[in-house]
């Protein structure tokens, strides 16, 4: 059981500003039902342009519920310019805290606000498009998102990104990118952060360069594709040469390139040797349009 | 306020005479059952005794029974036992529903020289078993189908898959820890050569289990270090728990009836409440072919975290499958395997009663559940009125 706060229960149960103002100036949707928490953000501005009433809807568990009901307080009074302001940590902070693994629902708190204030401005009634490049495709977050996240709450690991908004939460092979991004923006203080992983090693003979390809694949690479009715067999290695096959889901799907270079190859290189390279096996390819595993 | 437990699949309460049988056994006839003195010999006996008590339950010879620590290491034992002693076979095959004491166990072994097959279920969580006969074959070293799903209730046709194993010489494993006391089972005229059951799912106390494995059965002992149980699981006997575990059993047997007549008609009544006052609910499994106890109902358009916390301000305790109450970002495997839509596996609820419950109880449920789910459905953006 969660370990919530007195002030997480109480706008659990006692949610403020539930519903949908009329006639909006502004509405922010975010979320989706298969995403598990979506938030419907709406606001009217008063004649000195400060925020006269905002109202919420949500799906979602507690914590999701009490962070909209707290940023409806939170904006309530505010200029846009201020409302801007508002980060996730300030709705985390005004409930007491959040469970680390629920800091992704402040930070719905926080997108659901930036929509609202865009569709205010832009007068666009499209939902809410984040911008820029897609990361984690599984829960559609894209890199200025993890970016955003990475700087206003001071994360260091992949981990912690899963926390704040999802992002690697699904099948987990955006994690390596993650960490780039991390890299990125937090410079130096991360560039040595310790990763749970063996040691690469030098000089590699045949048979134990052979055992940890299989290891890095059997430790690395299938949980990741297990998670999504996936798989991959290890075919054969010609020299440096890694020739796999993918397998279930991922024959079918078309991020499976994507994961081979970006995850598979990434991750091969990081544990046993910068020289790998991976291919897919071609005959493999033909038979899973069969649909067969 | 009165706690009302609807949580019988995650654990259950130790029966009184359970706690009863299992006093002595402390401060008392605290023996060795091991040792030479008649001290510790008393308590060899009432193991011994234990063991009978099950073995009656499960229809088999005491001799077949080794206790253990509960399900999870059963799981472990059985599967880890026989890939060990058949070496030469390199398949595994059992289901996507399965608990994870047997999934990720059998995920553990894939690729190290093992190639894993997880049969897949439809929309109701009944088993593919034109795929699972197609997959046995002379490379198999196990099959382990669970008995009854834990998260739906649903049973699976285990009898037959046992069958199908043990004609193509293939050594087959249930995961019955939700079944035993609820199902007649009788594993003398049975092909399933291992069965795990857990003792706190029956009233007996947690940390205690057993394994069957029926006599000629191949299994290399997972646990080793001593003696104890036939050399097969090593470590000096749990004796209060094995006591305790025994006595569940006989309750288990006396009470089988009543499993099948008063709980399912409190479940029953339960759903049947439920789904008349809440409209967008649905019942999650085989509703013809499942556990007496179980009912697992998906609420459309709310997150089954917010409907626990709010059916715990009133002392009622449930599971949900939902992404948010474990702490991971997606919904329970089993809803997800049966193709259930994101929608409802969010908003999913587990019921699982036992024969502690009364109707006054269920009638509490029935009474507090429909305001939850109105309240929560308001505050969903997902329902437009």
């Amino acid at each position: 059981m969660w370990d919530y706060t007195d002030k997480v229960k109480d706008h659990f149960l006692n949610p403020r500003n539930v519903g949908e103002v009329e006639n909006p100036d502004g509405v922010g949707e975010v979320g989706s039902l298969a995403c598990g928490d979506a938030l419907k953000l709406t606001f009217k501005l008063g004649k000195d342009g400060r925020i006269v009433d905002a109202k919420f809807k949500t799906f979602g568990c507690a914590s999701a519920i009490a962070s909209s009901s707290v940023l409806t307080e939170l904006i309530k009074g505010k200029t846009l310019a201020e409302a801007m302001k508002v980060t996730n940590k300030d709705i985390a902070d005004y409930l007491g805290g959040l469970p680390e693994q629920k800091m992704h629902c402040s930070v719905m708190g926080r997108e659901a606000l930036e929509a609202a204030i865009e569709n205010y401005q832009t007068g666009s009634t499209e939902k809410h498009q984040l911008q820029g490049r897609v990361v984690c495709n599984c829960f559609g977050i894209t890199e200025s998102e993890i970016a955003k996240v990475v700087m206003e709450n001071d994360l260091h690991n992949a981990e912690e990104v899963m926390n704040y908004c999802k992002a690697g939460g699904g099948c987990g092979s955006c994690k390596g990118e993650i960490q780039k991004i991390i890299e990125k923006v937090q410079g130096d203080k991360v560039k040595h952060a310790a990763v749970n992983m063996p040691k690469k090693v030098g000089k590699l003979t045949n048979l134990k360069k052979m055992q940890l390809i299989e290891q890095t694949i059997n430790e690395q690479v299938r949980p990741a594709l297990r998670a999504h009715g996936g798989n991959i067999e290890l075919v054969d290695i010609v020299d440096n040469k890694v020739i796999v096959a993918f397998r279930g889901m991922c024959s079918q799907c078309k991020q499976a390139e994507f994961t081979m270079k970006d995850v598979v190859e990434a991750k091969l290189r990081e544990f046993v040797s910068d020289d790998l390279f991976v291919e897919e096996e071609t005959d493999s390819a033909n038979e899973s349009c069969r649909g067969k595993e | 306020m009165d706690t009302v437990y609807f949580d019988n699949n995650a654990t259950s309460m130790v029966a009184p005479e359970v706690f009863e049988a299992m006093k002595p056994f402390f401060c008392d006839n605290y023996g060795n059952a091991s040792s030479m003195h008649s001290f510790g010999g008393k308590v060899a006996k009432v193991v011994t005794n234990a063991r009978e008590q099950v073995a009656n339950l499960l229809g088999c010879d005491a001799s077949e029974i080794i206790f253990t620590s509960g399900g999870t290491e059963s799981d472990n034992a059985a599967i880890l036992g026989t890939l060990a002693s058949v070496p030469d076979r390199r398949k595994i095959i059992t289901t996507r529903v399965e608990h994870p004491a047997v999934l990720e166990v059998c995920r553990s072994r894939e690729g190290r020289g093992y190639v894993l097959v997880e049969i897949g279920v439809d929309k109701k969580g009944r088993l593919d078993m034109e795929q699972l006969e197609k997959e046995i074959n002379d490379d198999t070293a196990i099959v382990s189908v669970m008995y009854a799903n834990n998260e739906t209730g649903t049973i699976f046709p285990v009898e037959e898959i046992a069958e199908m194993a043990a004609a193509k010489g293939v050594a087959f494993h249930t995961d019955a820890v939700q079944a035993v006391g609820k199902l007649d089972i009788n594993l003398s005229k049975s092909a399933i050569r291992m069965l795990s059951l857990s003792g706190h799912k029956l009233h007996a106390q947690k940390g205690i289990g057993i394994l069957y494995i029926k006599k000629g059965t191949r299994l290399t002992p997972f646990m080793r270090g001593g003696h104890q149980e036939g050399g097969k699981r090593a470590g000096t006997e749990n004796v209060p728990a094995i006591v305790g575990l025994g006595k569940a059993c006989e309750l288990a047997a006396e009470n089988m009836e009543k499993e099948n007549t008063y709980v399912r008609g409190l479940r029953d009544s339960l759903e049947k409440g439920i789904l008349e006052t809440c409209p967008d609910s649905f019942v999650n499994g085989d509703i013809e072919n499942r556990l007496v106890n179980t009912t697992n109902i998906s609420f459309e358009f709310i997150e089954g975290e917010a409907i626990l916390l709010m059916l715990d301000r009133f002392g009622i305790c449930a599971s949900s499958g939902s992404a948010c109450t474990s702490g991971s970002l997606e919904p329970s495997h089993v809803l997800r395997a049966m193709g259930v839509p994101f929608t409802a596996a969010h908003g999913s609820i587990r019921f699982s009663l036992s024969r502690y419950n009364t109707q006054k109880e269920v009638d509490f449920v029935i009474d507090k559940i429909p305001p939850v789910i109105n309240r929560l459905r308001e505050l969903s953006p997902f329902v437009t009125k």
